[in-house]
């Protein structure tokens, strides 16, 4: 594989990988900055700027830049998550030009106009109106709250409603100076070209956008949880969930590759990364003992790669008629026993095989390639990534029974309950 | 910068390898060795317009239970090969047709055609299999009374649609009919209508095409047999009114409204010139100008667009909105006046440039994996395009002009009949 890393002089980060499958370019700007960066009364705000990041500079008034990735052909979007904010476009490749510019003129010249700070208060507040009609945000909130009481991952991306009514512009501005300088941000670029050459540009466009001061030092630390957790979230309709979470190490941790491997036996192995992929879970154990049994009629394990200690979540429908108690109970029987018996050989074989195929899937697309490129960079490292499968290869079926006698304890876990009216 | 402008290479006659089974069964494949991957995609005729009106969801329902187990491999068996080796496969029906797919590692490949060939023809209906299958099916119906989205959806269908129609009704079923419906419904459903006759199954990836021809002809070469006659479906009139329908969903906090109207089928000569009105309209950029409008300027929503399904059926046109419950009014006025707009004054030149451009210039990012190239494949097939058609497309896409958006506009996007459906909080 052709890869290329470089950091500028003022401090931004350059990943680009050369991948000649298809005439397509992906670039990503990563910044670190999200609820990880936030508190009580600023909550969401990571994710308002992004919306902000898309009304306008000079160079490119609102829906300009939009218009001109679109007239390409091209894909363009931003998300924010717990430790970064990200906007990508993938395009045809003789157009990555257009690409950087946008991307370095949004890293210094959003204008963040009063007016247009109103009109997106209303729509981001819309965002989380939709969300709050689904059960299973109103009961993840729920649960990420109780499960950190002092770090910030314990609120959503969207942000509390009173954070979205009352921060101000100035607030808003003051975030994205902050934190959108080159020292804090990650250029990430695979695609159809010569690395060389795109590294040249790379230099043109962002090279001589100072950097900024240090962001402030995220100093927030969950202390350890001292018992079992619960919240009950009552809700409208006819179908219940469940959803047990553990606190788990950030994706540095050696641990957290042994976790993936448990996740896989225990849950399935669509968990493993991003991809285009859908592998059921049916031969998992929660499926078997949950699904099989009809305790429930879906049982999903995810965990996700993060800067600082992690959940993971293990979110279960019921079965129609059945009580929660008894999913759960049910549940935690299968927890005890990945603890008290080492899993086998073949069902370790099978999680480690699966990485494998899962890992080549998330290769495939260019837009692909330049998501992990950036985003491992976030938490980690590349070499996270390019290690990700032998890293999972090397753990052992002790390994896996200790991090389920380490995290998976009921001292460790927050256990939410939807409940509906009988 | 200087660079050569990369020649992409669309599917076409000469790389695309298309036969047809003497049993009925058309293969499209095209070899693409970017990734060790590979896909397989197809479908066979058996849907929702085959179904009678007391068991609405049975289509859908027989391919739920025929992804659980065969006579030679049952539901762990089934399972236990397909996860162990990364790989996954899923049937889902359709109003015309029931598609299935399968994906995994190249080398797997005749593993997985065994397995489809298996699940499509060899399936066991085992009792148990079909009470799981009514338990998640019936799950789904209850989240979806709760679900603003989906019964806005399904609500609009009953009121663009007439009775006799099968969009009309949900394809999931609803609570009665799926309870109703026997195994023996499913079991005969499946021997009246999962034929090899005009059967097709493209597959795409990092394999040989002889080796694959060869594999689908091992897993389904032998297979025999065609489908009763389909009954043309009955015609679908232009809505002659406006249809209003307000359902309430308890504690919601947000409000989906779809306003449309019965669309023009694929085949329609309208059709090309709808989706191209249907990209300025509600796509092009952050949804078009709908967009601009309802979310950019008047910050109303989160997501508003438009979308054209085209289809055999005629699938239906529909602009779609999340507001909160107190804008919904306000939200539906300026959809109204963007569809007088676009009626009455003709589009700009740039504005309907900046559309095709998208549309033309969007087609390697669609071409870009293999299940992008499948799914282009089956479309090409389903309508008869020609295997040159991703090549033509360009030049259609490029000769609508603004007359013809106008045109098509006041013959589609009626704003005084069409259907609006809202499922929210009580207001």
């Amino acid at each position: 594989m052709n890869l290329l890393r470089t950091t500028l002089d003022n401090g931004l980060k350059v990943l680009i990988r050369e991948s000649h499958a298809a005439p397509v370019v992906s670039v990503w700007v990563w910044y670190r900055v999200g609820v990880r960066n936030e508190h009580q009364g600023i909550t969401g705000i990571s994710h308002w700027v992004e919306h902000m990041a898309f009304k306008g500079s000079a160079r490119w008034p609102e829906g300009k830049a939009d218009q001109a990735v679109a007239r390409e052909g091209g894909m363009y979007n931003g998300m924010t998550w717990n430790d970064f904010t990200t906007y990508y476009a993938t395009l045809p490749a003789h157009k990555i030009s257009l690409a950087l510019d946008i991307e370095a003129d949004r890293m210094r010249n959003i204008i963040f106009d009063p007016e247009a700070v109103e009109s997106e208060r209303t729509v981001i507040i819309s965002e989380r109106q939709g969300n709050e009609n689904s059960p299973l945000f109103l009961l993840g909130e729920e649960v990420q709250a109780v499960a950190y009481r002092v770090h910030p991952y314990g609120h959503e991306t969207v942000g509390h409603l009173c954070d979205l009514q009352t921060m101000t512009r100035d607030m808003l501005y003051n975030h994205y100076q902050t934190y959108y300088t080159p020292n804090n941000a990650v250029l990430a670029i695979a695609g159809d070209f010569n690395a060389g050459e795109i590294e040249r540009l790379s230099e043109r466009y962002f090279g001589n956008i100072p950097a900024g001061p240090d962001a402030p030092p995220v100093t927030a630390v969950e202390p350890p949880q001292r018992g079992e957790r619960r919240v009950v979230v009552e809700g409208a309709g006819q179908t219940d969930y469940l959803t047990v979470a553990y606190h788990i190490p950030e994706a540095r941790h050696e641990d957290f590759f042994a976790l993936t491997i448990l996740n896989a036996i225990l849950a399935g192995a669509s968990g493993f990364l991003v991809s285009s992929a859908n592998i059921t879970n049916h031969t998992s154990r929660l499926y078997q003992a949950l699904v099989a049994k009809e305790f429930a009629v879906d049982i999903d394990g995810s965990l996700s790669a993060t800067v600082d200690p992690g959940l993971y979540h293990l979110t279960a429908t019921a079965w129609p008629g059945r009580a929660l108690i008894d999913l759960e109970t049910a549940l935690n029987i299968e927890i005890e026993r990945l603890q008290d018996t080492p899993v086998t050989p073949a069902e370790l074989e099978k999680a480690q095989r699966q990485a494998r195929a899962l890992f080549a899937y998330a290769s495939e697309s260019t837009t692909n390639q330049a998501f992990w490129l950036g985003y491992s960079e976030i938490f980690a490292d590349y070499g996270w990534f390019l290690r990700y499968v032998d890293k999972l290869a090397a753990v052992t079926v002790e390994d896996v029974q200790r991090v389920a006698q380490t995290y998976l304890r009921p001292q460790n876990r927050t256990v939410g309950w939807y409940l509906t009216p009988k | 910068m200087h660079r050569r402008k990369p020649v992409l290479s669309l599917p076409g006659p000469n790389d695309i390898v298309r036969q047809t089974l003497p049993n009925g069964i058309t293969l499209l494949i095209r070899e693409n060795s970017a990734s060790p991957t590979v896909v397989v995609s197809g479908y066979l005729e058996a849907g929702a317009a085959d179904v009678p009106r007391d068991k609405i969801g049975l289509a859908g329902f027989t391919a739920d239970v025929l992804e659980r187990g065969t006579h030679k491999r049952n539901f762990a068996q089934l399972y236990e090969e397909i996860e162990s080796i990364a790989a996954s496969f899923d049937l889902s029906a359709g109003t015309h047709s029931t598609s299935f797919g399968a994906k995994g590692l190249a080398e797997h490949l005749p593993l997985l055609l065994d397995i489809l060939g298996d699940v499509l023809r060899n399936p066991a209906f085992e009792k148990e299999q079909v009470e799981k299958a009514r338990a998640e099916i019936l799950t789904d119906i209850q989240e979806r009374e709760n679900d603003t989205q989906r019964m806005a959806a399904l609500t609009f269908r009953g009121l663009a649609y007439p009775e006799e129609h099968p969009l009309h009704w949900s394809q999931t079923g609803y609570f009665d009919t799926i309870q109703r419906i026997t195994r023996d419904d499913l079991v005969q459903f499946h021997s009246r209508f999962y034929t090899p006759q005009a059967m097709v199954i493209a597959v795409v990836g990092a394999v040989k095409a002889a080796v694959v021809a060869q594999a689908i002809a091992d897993a389904f070469g032998d297979w025999q047999g065609s489908r009763p006659a389909r009954p043309p479906l009955p015609p679908v009139p232009r809505l002659g009114e406006r249809r209003i329908q307000r359902l309430s969903i308890d504690d919601k906090t947000q409000s989906d409204l779809i306003l449309g109207w019965p669309g023009p089928a694929r085949l329609d000569p309208d059709f090309i010139p709808c989706f191209v009105a249907n990209t300025v309209f509600g796509v092009f950029g952050m949804y078009g100008r709908l967009g601009r409008v309802v979310r950019e300027a008047n910050g109303l929503a989160y997501y508003v667009y438009s979308s054209l399904e085209g289809g055999r059926a005629p699938g239906p046109w529909r602009i779609i909105a999340g507001v909160n419950p107190m804008n919904v009014d306000k939200t539906v006025a300026l959809i109204l006046e963007e569809l007088r707009h676009i009626r009455e004054e003709r589009v700009p030149k740039e504005e309907l440039q900046d559309s095709q451009a998208l549309l033309t210039g969007s087609l390697p990012l669609q071409l870009e994996t293999n299940g992008g190239v499948a799914h282009a494949l089956l479309n090409i097939e389903r309508y008869n395009l020609g295997l040159d058609y991703l090549q033509r497309y360009p030049e259609m896409i490029n000769a609508v002009t603004p007359q013809q958006v106008q045109e098509v506009a006041q013959r589609w996007l009626d704003p005084e009949h069409y259907a609006l459906a809202i499922a929210g909080p009580a207001v």
